[in-house]
């Protein structure tokens, strides 16, 4: 998925609380995190990581309302412009009967919609080969990780003091 | 982070565990030889499932003339297993979407297998209506689309038709909220693995890595699925309801069928989670996860919704006497004391009365008992379909068309052969996929783990302030 390999320096907590307190002073010291992994979200982690809030949300919303007018408006068109029929008497356009398959065409939308934007923005989908630092973060290890690549020396000796610093109980490099 | 825990709330996380014993506890039944038990309910499954196979077939060969249907009763067992599968298909997304809203944290221990559950038995309802039509090749004429035929569309306004949308719907809805739910967990199990297992589990994860980006936008993802399948889960046997609510048959054109098909959908669907829950917590041993407080808040929900089902028997009986309509005072006599009063006697005793002794706390927490009655309440949800659908239909306006039906050998097989679709599907879930949802059950550790709250919570508060 990636052209070029990437360096990558993590360091691997047991706690997500010293996970929390790390990247607080990672953020204090200006270090710049390439990303955390954690095994279960982590609450508290976005603002510290200075995550904007997801906007899946309205994604949902818009299809959600693509979803219940295309299906009140195909049912009109089907009985008024179509092909009307009249059943129990009761006018072409009949509003109140729409509403069930209308709703439900709402929730289909919007829920496939959000679902496929969802793996499709997140770069996961079947066959996908991304690459993992480490086996133990889907366990029991918070990590985060920092982009090392063409970093000098003293740089790596200043990320792993600060790994060492917070109290991670691993530290490795891992090209990516 | 830590929410505030009342000491006196029970733990639901027993036995002291740490992150990685609970990665090890869920993940390890997919990794073992099967079990003789697990075996040998496969192959009674498997065997029941090919039942189902030879009694469609010879279904579609003969038509369904081999159900002994007649003029009066149109429907009968094949609608009566269809709105009973529908049912039992309500609790998984009641656990997993409306107990996510509510944030109750029990949700955790059970929501997986129950929402495997859902998707299972909408699966066999949904075969019913298709073998019903008879010819079952031309099943795609349900859906609306462009035909040669004028086009000629489906009938927008037809109950059966919102049927159609309403199970498809959510059908499609549960699987993806359960499966987004399993991805994370599917990389779980994937770390752990090597070789063709990794390749597979990796394909079944989709490359998930765990990144703050992803688990925020999962848990957006996951609350905005739940916040839909609320009102969705409610839509659905509602929409049952209108198949009988609308038509201007005496008993079932009543406006009371909507909520009174929910609360009966939940409550049957919780019945059939205690029963799966407890043969499961035992044979996997994850009886430090689905804990007797589980299954206690269980039959607490099964309380309620039953004495709801309770209430609308009687509401219908009182409302029938005092509508002073003739036809809709007769299909209530008739059905509790007409020729299938054996049914209706069944229905109350298994869905009203029994549940009552729900109310003791010593009966809620025990799994004996709760064994026995989940499979009670199964047996007196499918009565309660069958009073609706076949007692009503065997007395209608003509005393000369009256008649009375005897299910065919069939008609049994067909829903035997469903169970053992249904179990199949489940066996062969709880082979490959974690039953708990792991990284679920870790978010809520600190929170609701035995070691972490009550008595032993001190102790441990204190060697963690450091």
């Amino acid at each position: 998925m990636k052209d070029q390999n990437t360096d990558v320096l993590y360091g691997l907590y047991d706690d997500e609380q010293d996970l929390l307190k790390a990247v607080k002073e990672a953020k204090d010291q200006h270090l710049e995190i390439m990303d955390v992994f954690t095994p279960f979200p982590v609450h508290g982690l976005d603002p510290l990581l200075g995550l904007a809030e997801s906007r899946l949300h309205i994604a949902g919303f818009v299809y959600g309302a693509i979803g219940c007018l295309f299906g009140f408006g195909f049912m009109t068109w089907v009985f008024t412009r179509d092909w009307p029929i009249i059943f129990g008497g009761k006018p072409y356009f009949s509003a109140p009967a729409f509403i069930p398959v209308t709703f439900e065409l709402t929730v289909l939308f919007a829920s496939v919609g959000m679902v496929v934007t969802f793996y499709t923005i997140c770069g996961l989908w079947p066959g996908v080969k991304n690459p993992t630092l480490d086996d133990r973060i889907t366990d029991d290890k918070f990590c985060i990780a920092f982009n090392a690549s063409g970093a000098e020396d003293s740089e790596v000796d200043k990320l792993k003091g600060f790994f060492s610093g917070t109290g991670a109980s691993e530290v490795n490099m891992k090209t990516i | 982070m830590s929410a505030v825990v009342s000491p006196i709330r029970e733990p639901l996380i027993e036995g002291g565990k740490t992150y990685h014993q609970i990665t090890e506890d869920i993940c390890s039944p997919t990794e073992r030889t099967p079990s003789t038990a697990w075996v040998l309910a496969f192959i009674v499954s498997a065997s029941f499932l090919a039942l189902y196979v030879f009694s469609v077939a010879w279904t579609v060969w003969h038509g369904i003339g081999t159900w002994d249907l007649n003029r009066t009763i149109g429907w009968s067992w094949d609608i009566t297993n269809f709105v009973w599968w529908v049912g039992i298909g309500h609790a998984g997304t009641l656990i997993s979407a409306i107990l996510l809203l509510f944030r109750q944290k029990w949700r955790t221990g059970v929501n997986r297998a129950a929402e495997a559950m859902t998707i299972f038995a909408v699966i066999c309802a949904g075969q019913f209506p298709l073998i019903h039509m008879g010819r079952l090749w031309l099943g795609f004429f349900i859906f609306p689309y462009p035909n040669t035929r004028g086009p000629l569309w489906v009938n927008f306004n037809s109950p059966l038709l919102w049927d159609v949308f309403a199970i498809s719907t959510y059908f499609t809805v549960s699987l993806l909220f359960w499966y987004t739910g399993l991805v994370p967990d599917f990389a779980t199990v994937r770390d752990r693995a090597t070789g063709l297992r990794r390749r597979i589990y990796n394909g079944l994860s989709f490359g998930w890595t765990g990144s703050a980006k992803h688990w925020q936008r999962w848990e957006s993802l996951s609350l905005v699925l739940a916040g839909l399948a609320t009102p969705l889960v409610l839509s659905v046997h509602t929409i049952v309801s209108f198949d009988f609510a609308t038509s201007v048959i005496p008993g079932w054109h009543t406006t009371i069928f909507p909520p009174y098909f929910v609360a009966g959908a939940i409550f049957s669907g919780f019945a059939m989670v205690q029963t799966l829950m407890i043969i499961t917590r035992k044979v996997l041993n994850l009886q430090q996860y689905i804990t007797l407080q589980h299954i206690e808040s269980m039959n607490k929900v099964i309380l309620l919704t039953g004495t709801m089902v309770g209430v609308a028997y009687l509401t219908e009986l009182f409302i029938a006497w005092y509508s002073g309509y003739i036809y809709e005072q007769f299909a209530f006599y008739n059905r509790v004391l007409g020729p299938y009063w054996w049914s209706y006697f069944g229905m109350m005793t298994c869905n009203v009365i029994s549940p009552q002794i729900f109310w003791v706390k010593k009966f809620r927490r025990s799994i004996f008992i709760t064994f026995f009655m989940s499979i009670f309440i199964n047996i007196g949800m499918w009565f309660e379909r069958f009073v609706i659908i076949t007692s009503t239909l065997a007395r209608d306006y003509l005393p000369s068309s009256w008649s009375y039906h005897y299910p065919t050998w069939v008609e049994v097989c067909l829903f035997l052969g469903t169970l053992g679709l249904f179990f199949t599907l489940y066996l062969i879930f709880v082979r490959v996929a974690p039953v708990i949802a792991v990284a679920e059950v870790k978010s809520i550790l600190k929170s609701a783990g035995d070691q972490y709250i009550g008595e032993n919570a001190k102790e441990h508060a204190h060697a963690d302030s450091h």
